[in-house]
């Protein structure tokens, strides 16, 4: 029943997210104001924890791979595959559960519980809109650009880690990561960036809104946001890797 | 004017408000007191539509506030001014942007206009020099001042006070409380003050309704409530032993 509950007060919510805003230029200010503190904001983190991803599954992948049989190419094709399908998309949207998910979930909690929403609200200002679309849009937007950005780094960092370490060489990786390219791929990928922006961003502002208390519940609503958001986008992962490629 | 007609509210068995029933009238300074947890924010609450009553009505100048649609219920909003007990102002915006950020939603002021109207309604609460510091910056009396700022910003026919003096030194109480009421009269707004504050009863309050458990126990002025024989409003009004102790004499 409580699971029910919550589903119904989110499905509620996110109905009331999609009215029509008061006043556009504010909203698309605000648009850009999230792009820069949700997308540009968390481009270190994922820029950092990508490389060193690619370059972890690129050793890795050279160390299983003992058979002569397997071309030293196929480290390359490992790599690139692992970055687009799975790590960028979703290791970084769950890293970003966490950056992004607590951030939000606090900044909304906190100013729940010091009254701000119940001020927009009594100005006669749809809080939910006013507060959670420009981030769930912006999320939207920006997300499959830092996705790109990851995958990027995470196979050049293998590159070069592999390069380094004498695991493969330029040539074969190079080869490697342009050996039997799917494009479609990379379509699979940006489809689920954009649902898990939509999970990180809802999910996180939901349980922000829905805040009651003082700072204890606010801290207890972003572990909540994290949590949560995580596990709709392993199983949204699931569906979605169903859905889209078998 | 606000009508407010045999309202109740509960919370699952527990009953916070029982048959209140108020008449605010504009130019005044309306009164809604009573102990901690008495049901006095609750009606506030209600009353402005963040809480939704189970009966009765709520009649802003006989519009029905209870069975308006959500856009006419905005609609009303638009007209409202709130003061909430920690000011409620918002913490990313100067204090200049948080009196600023109603015109920009729902005026076509230009930004020279608006800064000009922000700036009069700072002056009017006697807020100058503080338009670019942030809420966090400033104190809890400026925090008030600017949320009354705020407030009026967009010329209000109705304003509501939650414990506008919580947390405050006795004279910046009623530095507070005068502006409440200046601001009432100049502008013949609809006023009401949820506050459990002697002090502000006796200096601002045109008309009082006590609540004692969620029901208005009693119903008068400033001067009356001193004389009253009501026990539940002695005995909130003279809680003091000093004050018992002046009563007698």
């Amino acid at each position: 029943m409580n699971i029910l509950f919550e589903f119904g007060r989110y499905y509620k919510l996110m109905a009331r997210m999609m009215s029509r805003p008061e006043k556009w230029p504010i909203y698309r200010k605000r648009i850009f104001e999230e792009i820069e503190n949700l997308g540009l904001g968390s481009l270190g983190i994922v820029a950092i924890i990508s490389v060193f991803m690619g370059a972890v599954v690129t050793i890795q992948s050279a160390s299983n791979f003992e058979s002569p049989l397997i071309p030293f190419y196929a480290i390359g094709v490992a790599a690139r595959d692992s970055m687009i399908l799975e790590f960028s998309p979703t290791v970084v949207s769950l890293i970003l559960a966490g950056k992004v998910g607590s951030n939000i979930a606090s900044e909304i909690g906190t100013m729940r519980v010091s009254e701000q929403i119940d001020a927009l609200d009594i100005m006669g200002i749809n809080s939910a809109t006013y507060l959670i679309l420009p981030k769930v849009l912006a999320a939207v937007f920006i997300f499959p650009f830092l996705i790109a950005i990851s995958m990027f780094l995470g196979i050049f960092g293998g590159y070069i880690f592999g390069m380094l370490t004498g695991e493969v060489t330029s040539h074969q990786y190079i080869f490697g990561i342009q050996y039997d390219f799917r494009p479609y791929y990379v379509t699979y990928a940006f489809v689920k960036t954009v649902f898990f922006a939509f999970i990180i961003t809802s999910v996180s502002a939901y349980h922000g809104y829905y805040t009651k208390g003082g700072a204890l519940e606010v801290g207890q609503s972003s572990t909540r946001a994290v949590v949560y958001s995580s596990i709709v986008i392993l199983a949204f992962n699931f569906v979605l890797t169903q859905l889209l490629l078998v | 004017m606000i009508e407010v007609k045999n309202i109740s509210k509960s919370f699952g068995d527990r009953t916070v408000i029982k048959d209140f029933s108020f008449v605010a009238e504009a130019g005044k300074t309306n009164l809604i007191i009573g102990e901690s947890g008495s049901g006095k924010s609750v009606t506030i609450k209600c009353i402005v539509g963040l809480l939704e009553v189970d009966r009765g009505q709520i009649l802003y100048d006989n519009r029905d506030f209870t069975h308006m649609s959500l856009k006419e219920k905005k609609n009303i909003r638009k007209e409202i001014g709130m003061l909430f007990q920690g000011g409620a102002l918002f913490d990313s915006m100067t204090v200049e942007q948080n009196v600023v950020f109603p015109l920009s939603m729902f005026t076509d002021m230009s930004e020279s206009e608006k800064r000009d109207r922000a700036n009069f309604c700072l002056s009017r609460v006697n807020l100058n020099n503080a338009n670019k510091l942030f809420p966090a910056e400033i104190s809890g009396g400026m925090k008030k001042r600017v949320a009354i700022a705020r407030a009026i910003a967009v010329n209000p026919r109705y304003l509501f006070c939650d414990e506008p003096n919580s947390g405050l030194d006795p004279k910046t109480s009623l530095v507070i409380d005068h502006l409440i009421k200046e601001i009432t009269e100049e502008y013949q707004i609809t006023t009401i003050v949820i506050t459990h504050d002697m002090n502000s009863v006796m200096e601002i309050g045109d008309k009082i309704a006590f609540i004692y458990n969620g029901e208005k126990a009693w119903e008068g002025t400033n001067r009356e409530i001193l004389d009253t024989d009501n026990q539940a409003v002695v005995d909130f009004v003279y809680a003091a032993k000093f004050m018992k102790e002046l009563r007698k004499k």
